[in-house]
């Protein structure tokens, strides 16, 4: 008897605690959701992570869908803030009643990996690269290539090219800069997030960046483009890139702030880099941004999302080269901290 | 004594009329089973509708030119499904072949007294495992294993007989001839269960008589068993290739996605469902329409398949179905 007494009254305060703590708690913990670009899900997910840690009573949810879902679930209002490689068109932010804020939050780099046994540093000239990409250069042994590379030893092997088979933001980016540096790439393919690449036998299409890292890997002869972060991780040679310059560059940090450093941040935010100038320069750099609402409905939500832009500028930036992003040069930092005040 | 053979002893029970609990027990259990039924149904319709309804815009705009045309590009509108038509077609048909061969095989080689009975089954159960694995470990396995193993092969019969169109390409990567092997493991469970199933159903006595008849073990295969359970192997082959059909993420893997309509084996290709699968996440709202009405074309073929399959099964009659 006294067991059973026992045991109601540990059920009747159980569900004391649940009914009157529970949605005090709830009540405390603001909860963001997000979703949108891939590419910086990677470094995002670790942010929110240690933000949330930091602050117990913000949680932070970020689905990473791809740039072009997550603009859509802003646009739609099911989220909270959304992020995109590809920015905003001017059309999609005059559709959003509440007004949009864009804010850079960290860069990264799409590299030239390849699959060339024996053969390190591989060096491709502005010219080069666009045609591997129309299909018109198909040997490594190509005069135009081996130009740029002497006292290198290059196959007599076709280039098997390697792109992303769904619709990207890396794509996106590196179309962009190939139509900036190759008038004959502009006419041909033009740029976004898919082109219709040439139907040829040696040009083939992977899903996403691990799929693309996979068939280059095994793929003897092969050259594709990936971000570096992932180029990195699976240890495969890069190519280094000419500049605007005329410089070849490696891939990596020096290059990457180099390039960001060239780029003049506007009003709105949205700074494309196709082509950067300065001898340094890594070609290949691109901003990746979180879209915000200027008016928020509930200003606890405004104030957190504040909270959330300002720790990934001031704690955020630290890990980025680590995780093989670029770190936000001091001036854009100060740009964006000035613009998180829109979100109200 | 001989008792009743029929039961008919009032008190086992057996004669009693059923009870109203029975009877309620019984209703609501057909009528929750007719539910099922037509739910499942209008399930299948209402996507029919939904897919349909959301193809319409693409149907009117791009009409049957959609279907001939072989450009996919996005930026300038303009869409274009016969590769992937040809590859979802090709890959599966490859597929059909090698799957279908080694799936009678082993059908025959598992139920006509080869093996032990015990080990019979232990075989059929692995077999059946293949049904297990997940489509992605199908695609990682191909990528890493099978296409470093294929490529020599593939490109010493390129070297040597690249004058058949089939062979006339070198397979660099991903390609059609190791989708379609890939697809063709992935579809041997179905062809050699149903196929099993088809010559467990025969009636002892009628091998029995065959062999009564004088005929050798292999004549009795061959000319009795076969053709007894055809209409059985036949249904396995046409659920193998629908299956073929749909299959998608390990072909979007391998298949190299290339909108390239090309005889050779060793060429990228595409699928209409790899197409789906890539396109989807990221389409506008233009793109949507159009991959719609792709899907309804995947649909169709699938439809056009299951029909011509249950049509032939029809016309030759009689077998272990």
């Amino acid at each position: 008897m006294q067991a059973k007494n026992l045991f109601q009254t540990a059920v009747f305060t159980a569900a004391v605690a649940f009914f009157t703590v529970q949605p005090a708690t709830a009540a405390d913990v603001a909860k963001l959701t997000g979703s949108g670009a891939s590419f910086p899900a990677p470094i995002y997910t670790t942010w929110f992570k240690e933000f949330s840690r930091a602050n117990a009573d913000i949680q932070v949810n970020y689905q990473s869908k791809g740039s072009g879902a997550g603009i859509k679930d802003f646009m739609s209002h099911t989220v909270d803030f959304a992020a995109s490689d590809a920015a905003m068109t001017e059309e999609e932010i005059a559709k959003v009643p509440e007004g949009v804020q864009l804010l850079p939050m960290t860069a990264g780099e799409i590299v030239l990996a390849y699959n060339l046994e024996g053969v390190k540093d591989l060096k491709l000239s502005r010219a080069v690269y666009p045609a591997i990409f129309l299909g018109k250069i198909k040997k490594w042994n190509d005069p135009a290539i081996v130009a740029s590379n002497p006292g290198v030893k290059l196959p007599d092997q076709d280039i098997t090219v390697v792109t992303r088979a769904d619709s990207s933001g890396t794509t996106f980016v590196f179309t962009q800069h190939l139509n900036a540096i190759s008038s004959d790439f502009k006419s041909a393919l033009g740029f976004g997030n898919t082109v219709n690449w040439p139907a040829e036998a040696k040009i083939v299409k992977s899903p996403k960046n691990d799929g693309v890292s996979a068939t280059l890997k095994q793929t003897p002869g092969a050259i594709g483009y990936v971000e570096y972060g992932f180029a990195r991780e699976s240890k495969m040679e890069m190519v280094h890139l000419e500049n605007k310059a005329g410089k070849f560059v490696a891939p990596g940090l020096e290059g990457g702030q180099e390039a960001l450093s060239k780029a003049v941040i506007p009003e709105n935010m949205i700074a494309w880099l196709p082509d950067p100038d300065g001898d340094k320069s890594y070609p290949i750099a691109t901003y990746t941004w979180m879209v915000f609402y200027k008016k928020n409905s509930d200003p606890k939500k405004a104030e957190a999302l504040r909270k959330m832009v300002t720790y990934c500028l001031d704690e955020g930036q630290k890990i980025a080269d680590k995780a093989g992003y670029i770190p936000l040069p001091a001036n854009v930092v100060e740009k964006v901290r000035a613009a998180t005040a829109n979100i109200q | 004594m001989v008792t009743n053979p029929l039961g008919l002893d009032d008190s086992s029970g057996l004669t009693q009329p059923p009870s109203a609990g029975d009877i309620f027990v019984n209703k609501s259990f057909k009528a929750l089973t007719a539910f099922f039924t037509w739910a499942t149904i209008l399930l299948l319709a209402y996507i029919v509708f939904k897919i349909g309804s959301e193809a319409l815009p693409a149907v009117s705009k791009y009409g049957l030119e959609f279907l001939t045309s072989t450009t996919w590009d996005v930026n300038e509108g303009k869409f274009g499904i016969l590769p992937e038509i040809w590859g979802t077609l090709y890959s599966s048909l490859l597929a059909l072949g090698l799957g279908g061969f080694f799936g009678i095989a082993i059908a025959i080689f598992l139920t006509q007294d080869f093996l032990p009975y015990r080990v019979e089954m232990v075989l059929k159960n692995i077999i059946e495992l293949l049904a297990a694995i997940p489509s992605v470990v199908y695609g990682l396995w191909g990528i890493f294993v099978l296409i470093p193993l294929l490529r020599p092969m593939c490109n010493f019969l390129n070297t040597n007989f690249g004058g058949i169109p089939f062979f006339s390409t070198s397979l660099s990567g991903p390609g059609m001839f190791p989708a379609a092997l890939v697809l063709s493991i992935m579809i041997l469970p179905t062809v050699a269960a149903i196929s099993q199933d088809a010559f467990r159903a025969i009636p002892l006595k009628t091998k029995e008589a065959a062999f009564g008849m004088g005929t050798t073990r292999w004549e009795a295969i061959l000319r009795v068993m076969i053709p007894t359970a055809s209409g059985g192997i036949f249904g396995a082959l046409v659920l193998g290739f629908g299956r073929a059909l749909g299959e998608t993420m390990a072909l979007a893997m391998l298949i190299g996605n290339s909108n390239k309509i090309s005889l050779s084996l060793f060429a990228p290709g595409n699928t209409l469902a790899s197409l789906l699968a890539l396109n989807f996440p990221e389409a506008g709202n233009h793109e949507t329409s159009v991959l719609m009405y792709a899907a309804c074309i995947l649909l169709l073929i699938t439809l056009l398949v299951n029909i011509a399959g249950a049509f032939i099964i029809a016309k030759t009659g009689s077998g272990g179905k």
